[in-house]
């Protein structure tokens, strides 16, 4: 009666299958009242806080932990380093479900969502860093889904479309490391633009950078982290060549991710010196600060050279979660934590429970979709028709 | 190699970033369009009576409020703009009076919300009114983020239609040649419409008339980069719940670094990644050259050494052979010589 559970047909009750499906059948009643009654109605929005944790979590982290896409295939493609390759369709197809999913997930936010085309083909705000973005990830997210097509043909069996598109490989990667440049680090610089609403210890003139140079960490980090579940969960779809190259892939991102990490400790210690800004450190806003910075950054990037050293695998997947946390904690200060801190804190934003099950809910909708693909397109392995063909 | 690049690429991004600096020193100020309007609040004068609340309310066809007008227990709470509100009226303590000030968009010269947003949906108008257009709107809410003085507002419970709502210093009003409703219903000249050039001569005349009456600041001359309405108080502005680390920085200025970045990105990218791509793909030609020139090398040395030893082997075998050769000879010799040596022998013999 019972087969094992990771191969053979799974039973429509599995315990995944039940939780993915109470938190969409959740999300879609939540769904239902905000574009019935408003977006008053299910948020704790208000005029002080025009933007929650569907601006902080859904876009500003989703897009950071999408780095993947770009940093994989740019390490691959671009830097030569060929025994990445296995990594790649993993990431590029996290980095499209990602960006797919926070476009999603604007639609919640935006008070008139089907007007979304209309910066880019109607009236162009060109000022507005908002537009940067909005122009980038759009492009960004043409160039990931032609970037993911060669598995879906190959899955297909349409091998001539496929060939065309492997022949761009390297045309969109490095189109697709512009965009991604541009819009990571316009998402830091949107805040460049409310000095008095954001804490002096996150506001920096160099946000865009930060922004930038985090999103390289948080990609690889989640390459590693991502590729360990999957590792779990998906290990019947893995083929040797990809079992083959994972360890090297994770210890060669180990060590990028962890001279990024210390780079950006860098950085942020020079817009801290520059803007002098250094007596903030002993206020309850300078211990959130230092548990960033030093809980964050500065222990994954010991604990990924560590790792790196003693060729600690187990180590390095620790720092990858820590990384990831911490991108998501940076994040969170920057859109929702240390922002607006000159308000009392009966006028702060703490998000409802019907904001938080809509991102919970889009997050359930990308991994049910990506094990939808995982588990029938070629990821994992390589087609058997297109065996060393790169 | 990753090490080498990635320092490449970080430098590249510090030549991005070092670029606001240089970028804007350009320097063009906007000094907002000439002979614009603008108003000038006195807290010096205001009463807290509400009249330009309510004004404001009838001009704008807004909708009844849960207080009436004439209600002045609401001055004891805190309020802001709502979207049913575009100017409220706030209590402050003074040092011996309470203090009263007036809070409205400020129509800034280079206003934040226009900056921010993505779809051009607001407009300073060369009459110093900053307006917004709903048909346009996406609703990303953008411009109440980048608003420093936290006006615009939202019309949250519409699911459909939510506009952003804020005070147009009554554009439409002025269009017809009419004053501010909000100015027209204060009954103690704390607001005055005019030309923002002539309200600031006002203003300074003010406060040096009596200087002990005044702060000796304008507030909105040069904040944020300055704006349309002007403040005038007796007590500092950080007491009448105005923020006085703004800066005089406008919106556009603040952003201008990451925008002139933008085209520098996207130059010089592709140009140093498709370098960076040229670099490894001619190291990875270079290895698979020297792989090329090892193997032939190492089939070379090969070739040489069997050479070698089919030489050795050839001068042997011609050693052994001659040695061989030798030998025969010498037992050749021997055999053709001995018969005679035998005979020899034997004529020796018989001769003795
Ligand atoms: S006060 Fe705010 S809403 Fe009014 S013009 Fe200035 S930035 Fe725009
Ligand atoms: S909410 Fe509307 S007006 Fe405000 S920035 Fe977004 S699109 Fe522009």
């Amino acid at each position: 009666m019972s087969t094992p559970a990771n191969n053979g047909p799974k039973s429509a009750f599995s315990t995944f299958n039940l939780v993915a499906g109470a938190i969409i059948i959740v999300g879609l009643i939540i769904t239902v009242i905000r574009f019935t009654q408003g977006i008053g109605s299910v948020t704790n929005l208000d005029n002080n806080n025009p933007w929650g944790i569907w601006i902080g979590f859904d876009l500003l982290c989703g897009v950071a932990l999408a780095a993947g896409g770009y940093t994989t295939s740019a390490a691959c493609y671009i830097f030569g380093l060929k025994r990445f390759h296995s990594a790649v369709r993993p990431a590029i197809l996290t980095a499209f479900l990602g960006y797919a999913l926070v476009v999603f997930a604007l639609q919640y936010d935006l008070g008139r969502p089907w007007r979304l085309p209309y910066p880019i083909f109607y009236q162009q705000g060109t000022t507005s860093l908002l537009f940067e973005v909005g122009l980038c990830v759009m492009l960004y997210l043409t160039v990931l889904f032609i970037e993911f097509t060669p598995a879906m043909f190959e899955w297909l069996g349409w091998k001539k479309v496929r060939k065309v598109v492997v022949k761009l490989t390297l045309a969109l990667t490095i189109f697709g490391v512009v965009l991604s440049t541009l819009h990571q680090s316009s998402l830091g610089a949107l805040y460049t633009i409310a000095p008095s609403k954001l804490h002096p210890l996150w506001y920096s003139p160099y946000m865009p950078l930060y922004f930038f140079v985090s999103s390289i960490a948080a990609g690889m980090s989640m390459v590693i982290f991502e590729g360990t579940l999957s590792h779990k969960k998906m290990h019947h779809m893995m083929d040797e060549e990809y079992l083959k190259h994972h360890d090297g892939v994770v210890l060669g991102f180990g060590k990028a991710t962890s001279l990024v990490l210390f780079g950006y400790f860098f950085i942020k210690m020079i817009g801290l010196a520059y803007d002098n800004n250094w007596h903030y450190l002993t206020s309850g806003y300078g211990l959130l600060y230092m548990t960033e910075m030093l809980g964050f950054v500065a222990l994954p990037c010991f604990l990924y050279a560590v790792g790196v050293r003693d060729k600690n695998l187990g180590l390095i997947k620790k720092a990858a979660i820590i990384t990831v946390l911490g991108i998501v904690f940076n994040r969170f200060n920057v859109s929702l934590i240390a922002f607006n801190y000159h308000l009392p804190s009966s006028e702060r934003y703490f998000p409802s429970m019907m904001e938080i099950g809509i991102s919970v809910f889009v997050v359930t909708i990308g991994v049910v979709v990506f094990r939808f693909i995982t588990t029938r397109m070629p990821i994992f392995f390589e087609h058997p028709d297109y065996k060393s063909d790169h | 190699m990753l090490r080498r690049t990635f320092l490449g690429v970080l430098g590249a991004t510090c030549v991005g970033a070092a670029l606001p600096t240089g970028a804007k020193a350009g320097g063009k100020e906007f000094k907002g369009y000439p002979g614009s309007k603008g108003v000038l609040f006195d807290a010096t004068r205001c009463i807290g009576c509400r009249k330009c609340e309510a004004a404001c309310n009838k001009v704008n066809n807004l909708p009844e409020p849960e207080k009436k007008f004439d209600d002045l227990s609401v001055l004891d709470t805190k309020r802001r703009t709502d979207a049913k509100t575009f100017t409220v009226v706030n209590k402050y303590n003074g040092p011996e009076n309470p203090v009263f000030r007036k809070s409205q968009c400020n129509h800034c010269l280079e206003p934040a919300c226009a900056s921010a947003c993505f779809v051009k949906a607001f407009k300073k108008l060369p009459n110093g009114a900053v307006v917004y257009d709903e048909s346009v709107c996406v609703g990303c809410r953008y411009c109440m983020v980048a608003c420093p003085f936290e006006i615009p507002t939202y019309e949250y419970d519409e699911p459909l239609t939510p506009r952003v709502m804020k005070c147009t210093m009554c554009a439409p009003r002025l269009a017809e040649g009419k004053l501010p409703g909000c100015v027209e219903g204060c009954p103690k000249e704390a607001l005055v419409f005019g030309e923002r050039d002539e309200l600031i001569k006002i203003a300074r005349q003010r406060i040096r008339r009596n200087p002990d009456r005044y702060i000796d600041h304008l507030y909105g001359e040069n904040e944020m980069g300055g704006t349309s309405w002007m403040y005038l108080s007796g007590v500092p502005f950080n007491e009448i719940g105005m923020r006085e680390d703004l800066g005089t920085k406008s919106a556009p200025e603040l952003t201008a670094g990451a925008l002139a970045a933008v085209p520098m990105v996207a130059g010089l990218w592709p140009v140093l990644l498709g370098g960076i791509y040229a670099v490894t793909q001619r190291n990875s030609k270079v290895a698979d050259e020297e792989r090329k020139e090892a193997v032939d090398n190492a089939i070379a040395r090969a070739s040489a050494e069997a050479e070698k030893t089919l030489s050795e082997a050839l001068k042997k075998a011609d050693v052994a052979n001659k040695r061989q050769i030798e030998v025969e000879v010498k037992k050749a010799v021997e055999e053709a010589l001995a018969p005679k040596e035998e005979q020899e022998e034997n004529s020796e013999k018989e001769e003795s």
